[in-house]
């Protein structure tokens, strides 16, 4: 019967449109189950997860010493020649010749957050930090220095 | 009538959809020919964000160059991942270990529920819906933040190495996918009410961009677009690697080879990895998540070929080595450029607002195309 199937298929659209029409009106008188977070307010609260890669800085502690023999490991692992490492010789009280550090060079603007470098450092002298907002208004600003000035390599870390 | 289909004669109408029209996902530029509102011809052009990955992976170490392929088809970033380290522990030869695999596993099936989401949002606004496309990101952020706890990134993880996985699990991980299962379950049905069941979706679906068995096997189309058209080709099913061989999942097979019957495999195989990750989620073995490699890898000289199924469809990683410490030759095989190739003959005939759901369908992701 053509009528009856005309009639049908009508039927059936309106009622696809109703259930459609239903469920955006749940979500209009619920507004309990929205999950929207308003993100430059919640700024304070954010709480990212500890393995989150951010940007890859080098540990410090109280007495600004770090753990990076300046071995080049992480120069080697990074695929895109994010970090260079400038090593210099430092003179013991003996008078014997010790490689250390100078500057530890970090290409934020090169950085894709892979982590092989972290994965690759034997000493576990550098990880990722959970910052993530990075924009500058400077290029230049986005080389920075990991090693803080004055600081030097911890006692026990070869 | 039929001959004409195809050549340009005077009084055709060629516009551009592209490089930036918002009904294209990324930058993909359309040439078509017109006839009216028909088309005539589809002319793809492609590499406006082409970055040489593979020859950029030449110069890189078999530890390095995973990360690009990330870059490659970001919505299935891991299973990119997972592809090169098969084919480099292929070439090593590497026992990988059985949590490794079942994290590698889990991760994949995540990364493609995450994909069709998506892929689902995405569609039904270029069908015009919006609301949808929130429904998608509310379950798919849920993905993201586990994948953010475990694995470090949201998209483009980088979780896998040459041996096994990056780190372990996430003290939290079962629990999360736990709650997001709930969470699936109970929000599933409203992707049916508020898209599948549609009248309007229907009538833009069915019967558009029909595509036969035969011409989806002689385009080389892979993935959920040949499934739709009757096409066994999960590569889970016909060339199991890590465990896939001890799960039990279905292959979605839909005859029809219309929009309509793509749009169903990508729905219905949301469902399947869901039953792999309730299958897997409760039994991860203990032990290493990681092999004990070398620190410098070197593949013996020879031909080194994996394939694996991505949410688009098949990617083959093909790796020549001459026995040193990076590629000679690495040749991706991507799902979308090949899905894309069939496009053409798919819109032929049809009308230009049918071009628009016949696209959506193939789930095209530019830079794995470009590459």
């Amino acid at each position: 019967m053509f009528i009856v199937d005309y009639i049908k298929d009508i039927y059936g659209a309106i009622r696809s449109l109703l259930v459609g029409m239903n469920r955006t009106g749940y979500y209009f008188t619920h507004h309990k189950e929205i999950i929207t977070q308003n993100y430059p307010e919640n700024r304070l609260e954010l709480n990212l997860p500890e393995r989150f890669r951010g940007e890859v800085v080098m540990t410090h502690d109280e007495n600004n010493e770090h753990a990076c023999t300046g071995c080049s490991a992480c120069e080697l692992a990074c695929p895109n020649g994010t970090i260079k490492i400038i090593n210099k010789f430092d003179i013991s009280p003996e008078g014997k010749k010790k490689k250390a550090i100078d500057t530890f060079v970090y290409h934020l603007e090169l950085c894709t957050m892979c982590n092989l470098c972290v994965d690759a450092c034997p000493t576990g002298a550098i990880k990722m930090a959970q910052t993530f907002e990075h924009s500058v208004y400077n290029r230049g600003l986005l080389t920075k220095q990991l090693n803080k000035p004055g600081s030097k390599l911890k006692a026990g870390v070869e | 009538m039929v001959e004409e289909i195809g050549k340009t004669v005077e009084g055709d109408l060629i516009i551009n959809v592209g490089p930036q029209h918002p009904a294209t996902h990324g930058v993909l530029h359309l040439v078509l020919t017109l006839n009216g509102e028909t088309i005539k011809k589809v002319e793809p052009h492609l590499g406006y964000i082409h970055r040489s990955i593979e020859k950029m992976c030449e110069s890189l170490s078999y530890r390095q160059f995973i990360y690009s392929t990330s870059r490659m088809d970001y919505l299935s970033a891991h299973i990119n991942n997972h592809a090169c380290a098969l084919c480099v522990e292929k070439g090593l030869g590497i026992e990988v270990p059985a949590r490794a695999q079942v994290i590698r596993v889990l991760m994949d099936e995540l990364t493609r529920i995450a994909s069709h989401e998506l892929w689902w949002g995405a569609m039904a606004m270029d069908l015009g819906a919006f609301t949808p496309f929130f429904h998608a990101f509310r379950e798919r952020e849920t993905i993201n933040d586990i994948m953010e706890e475990t694995c470090g990134a949201r998209l483009t993880m980088n979780y896998n190495v040459p041996g096994g996985v990056m780190a372990d699990l996430h003290p939290n991980f079962q629990e999360r996918v736990k709650n997001f299962l709930k969470l699936y379950k109970l929000k599933i049905h409203e992707y049916d009410e508020l898209v599948t069941g549609n009248i309007i979706f229907q009538n833009r679906m069915k019967g558009v961009g029909y595509l036969s068995k035969e011409d989806a096997i002689s385009y080389g189309v892979t993935g959920p677009a040949a499934r739709g058209s009757g096409v066994s080709s999960d590569i889970r099913k016909l060339y199991p690697y890590e465990i896939y061989k001890q799960l039990e999942f279905d292959e979605i097979l839909e005859t029809e080879g219309d929009s309509f019957a793509r749009y169903m495999v990508r729905l219905r195989e949301m469902n399947e990895s869901i039953k792999i990750i309730e299958q897997l989620i409760d039994n991860i073995p203990d032990g290493d998540f990681q092999a004990k490699t070398k620190a410098v890898l070197k593949l013996p000289k020879g031909e080194f070929y994996q394939r694996v199924e991505t949410a688009r469809g098949e990617l083959g990683v093909y790796i020549v080595s001459e026995g040193g410490t990076t590629p000679y030759r690495i040749k991706f095989r991507s799902p979308g450029f090949s899905n894309l190739s069939a496009l053409d003959h798919m819109a032929r005939g049809g009308k230009i607002g049918d071009l628009v759901a016949t696209m959506g369908t193939l789930d095209l992701v530019i830079p794995d195309i470009d590459r």
